[in-house]
């Protein structure tokens, strides 16, 4: 058992050793060796240039669209680019954004979690394969089809839900149902949580089979039952990681558009209820307002995608960099 | 439930009272049986009503007869093995409701003239037409950004696995996987930005493969690593030692060796934007016509198909039924590339001994 694990840990086939000094230095002479060389770093480095090429074309636009902008591009509840003087802000947008993701985390992660513990320690072992199987399907079906699906099948279900919500936590003012039809940023939030439950259960699953099996060994052999092992010796050990995943299904959620823009009734104003249709977020706003933008109006767009892009890159560089200091795994494949 | 066969502690065992193997079902069935008295009783008629009460009865129960038996802790690892079950049931709802929607709504219209036929004579709340249209523009605007993404993707694995050292490498290891999360509509905002705003090119299929190709790039190079990661040095080094240039060492025996993992990675990948909409309603357009030429004037695609169809519908069945028939066609399409990806994987597996 011991050595086996071992070996799994061990680093994965180390990089060529014989790349050293004589070999690669007589190697670059040939010019087969120098034209490939060449040719892979300098896709590396296009990489590099893309990356810095997005950040640098869309500031270029969102500065022309912010010069125009009448009114305080973080602080005005109003989209009107076009208008004279044109006047656009962010601000119901950012709070659709984080409102809608904040929901979807809430119910996501521990769902997510909890199923990653299924997989690894509570389902039976002949089910874990089928199950980890029909997870990773669950993340191959594209957005626009949970969009159609949000759209046509959730709304009309949830009628019930939030007549229930309004009846008993209605007086919190966050729960209160007007009855209109339930395209609200909870609606939002319950979708996106459905479509970022893959990602975080995939990387979750993945650390938590890293968790040593000596640990949860020595917790078995005092006595302690299958939760008590979860407790002190997987969920310590994954703690990091499951951040990271959601930080990565947080990362998904900010950026979704069309399940959004499709389940979303959008309206320029904050509202205190999450159940009365309302709101937006960044990206619906982009595909919504796209086909009727000029110029400025599209400029003004890119402008808030400009933010988009700024908040995923925080969050998705934040989850890699704690996946980071724990080598061994890296979420990117999930 | 019966007591009888849960005896206190057996003399001489170092285990305390356990509840037989069968008492979970036990328990299952009796609060199916009392939630569904319960609601009947009560008169209500929903399920998930009757369900909710049950789930409570069960936790309940289970939690409460345990704790006596086998003691609180016992009580408290039965209790969470119920909740973990939960999840996993939550978990499967949305996608059997999803899956089973589909199907069923989607095979109404699904048939030989959908698939070879356009939108170009129906109005939106006709019945009628189909996806030939979107099909071809998707097959294209896919195939372009695979053609540009796939030879940059594995050559920069390359770079990564086979030169890579230092900063360089460092910083392009760090962006790939932070570009894993750059949303699909920011990707299409910066072509936009670029190609269509700045450089004055119209709406076409090309430019939302452009957008599609800087999806699909960081997903290619992390599995290509990986599996380029996988090939036995000793192959290298055994290549290298009989005077093989590098270059030669790595096209002729590295590549070959890892090439099903790789193919998996770039189906995996491709299966990955066929379902991307949001570039491509802002970098393609919309168009109802057959357009077989990416590269000029705006094309249709499986996903923008199956938006148009649902937002301009005006509520209509026959829009709908259509949406739907293309949901079940995108989700085929990329079923069936996974599918295929993961045979693949399985079949060309490397071994690495491990």
């Amino acid at each position: 058992m011991d050595i086996s694990v071992k070996n799994d840990t061990a680093p994965p086939t180390p990089l060529p050793a014989p790349a050293r000094r004589g070999s690669s230095a007589r190697g670059a002479t040939r010019p087969g060796d120098r034209i490939f060389l060449a040719l892979s770093r300098g896709s590396g480095i296009f990489l590099l240039v893309l990356m810095a090429a997005i950040a640098v074309f869309l500031s270029l636009r969102a500065a022309s669209a912010i010069g125009k902008d009448e009114a305080n591009f973080f602080t005005t509840f109003e989209w009107n680019p076009t208008g004279d003087p044109p006047a656009f802000g962010i601000a119901v947008l950012a709070f659709g954004t984080v409102v809608s993701s904040v929901i979807a985390l809430a119910i996501a992660v521990p769902v997510s979690v909890g199923i990653a513990l299924f997989l690894t320690h509570y389902a039976p072992r002949r089910l874990r394969g089928p199950i980890a199987y029909v997870i990773d399907l669950l993340a191959a079906v594209p957005s626009i089809v949970y969009g159609l699906w949000g759209a046509l099948v959730l709304v009309p279900h949830l009628g019930g839900l939030y007549a229930w919500l309004d009846d008993y936590l209605g007086w919190t003012g966050v729960f209160e149902w007007n009855g209109g039809a339930p395209r609200a940023l909870f609606t939002v939030g319950i979708l996106l949580a459905i479509m970022i439950l893959p990602i975080i259960t995939n990387v979750s699953r993945e650390i938590f089979r890293q968790v040593p099996r000596t640990h949860e060994e020595a917790a078995l052999a005092l006595g302690a039952t299958r939760w008590e092992v979860v407790r002190m010796a997987v969920l310590p050990y994954g703690r990091s990681g499951v951040i990271s995943a959601s930080m990565l299904g947080l990362g998904r959620a900010l950026g979704e558009t069309m399940a959004v823009a499709m389940v979303l009734s959008p309206t320029f104003d904050i509202e205190a209820s999450l159940l009365d249709p309302g709101g937006g977020t960044f990206a619906q706003n982009i595909a919504s307002k796209f086909n009727e933008a000029t110029t400025d109006g599209r400029d003004a767009l890119i402008a808030s995608g400009l933010v988009l892009f700024v908040i995923t890159l925080l969050v998705n560089g934040t989850a890699r960099l704690i996946i980071e200091r724990r080598k061994e795994f890296s979420g990117a494949n999930a | 439930m019966s007591h009888a066969s849960v005896s206190a502690k057996r003399p001489g065992s170092l285990k305390g009272a356990t509840l037989p193997k069968w008492f979970s079902w036990a328990v299952a069935a009796g609060s199916v049986a009392l939630g569904l008295g319960i609601s009947a009783a009560a008169g209500l008629d929903s399920s998930i009503q009757w369900a909710l009460i049950a789930a409570l009865l069960f936790v309940a129960g289970s939690y409460g007869i345990s704790a006596r038996v086998e003691g609180r802790r016992q009580a408290k690892d039965r209790v969470v093995t119920s909740l973990i079950w939960v999840a996993f049931l939550l978990a499967v709802i949305p996608l059997a409701s999803l899956v089973y929607e589909t199907v069923r709504r989607g095979v109404k219209v699904l048939d030989g003239y959908f698939l070879t036929h356009s939108m170009g004579v129906v109005a939106d709340t006709e019945t009628g037409g189909g996806i030939y249209h979107a099909l071809l523009g998707t097959l294209e605007q896919v195939g372009i950004a695979t053609a540009i993404a796939v030879p940059i993707g594995v050559l920069t694995a390359i770079y990564l696995v086979e030169y890579g050292r230092g900063r360089l490498a460092k910083a392009i290891t760090f962006f790939v996987d932070v570009m894993t999360g750059i949303p699909s509509i920011v990707a299409g905002l910066f072509v936009l930005s670029l190609w269509i705003v700045i450089l004055g090119m119209g709406y076409s299929g090309f430019a939302g493969s452009m957008a599609l190709a800087i999806l699909m790039l960081p997903v290619v190079v992390r599995s290509t690593e990986e599996m380029l990661k996988l090939v036995p040095n000793e192959l290298r080094e055994a290549s290298l030692a009989l005077g093989v240039p590098k270059w030669r060492t790595i096209l002729k025996v590295v590549l070959p060796t890892s090439v099903g993992g790789i193919t998996t990675g770039v189906m995996l990948a491709v299966a990955r934007i066929t379902g991307e909409t949001a570039p491509l309603l802002l970098l393609v357009w919309v168009t109802n016509f057959i357009n077989a030429n990416p590269f000029q004037d705006p094309q249709a695609s499986l996903p923008v198909y199956i938006y148009l169809q649902y937002a301009n519908s005006g509520g209509s069945g026959a829009a709908y039924d259509r949406a739907w028939a293309g949901a079940l066609v995108l989700i085929a399409f990329i079923m069936i590339l996974n599918l295929v990806a993961r045979g693949i994987a399985r079949w060309k597996a490397p071994k690495a001994g491990r």
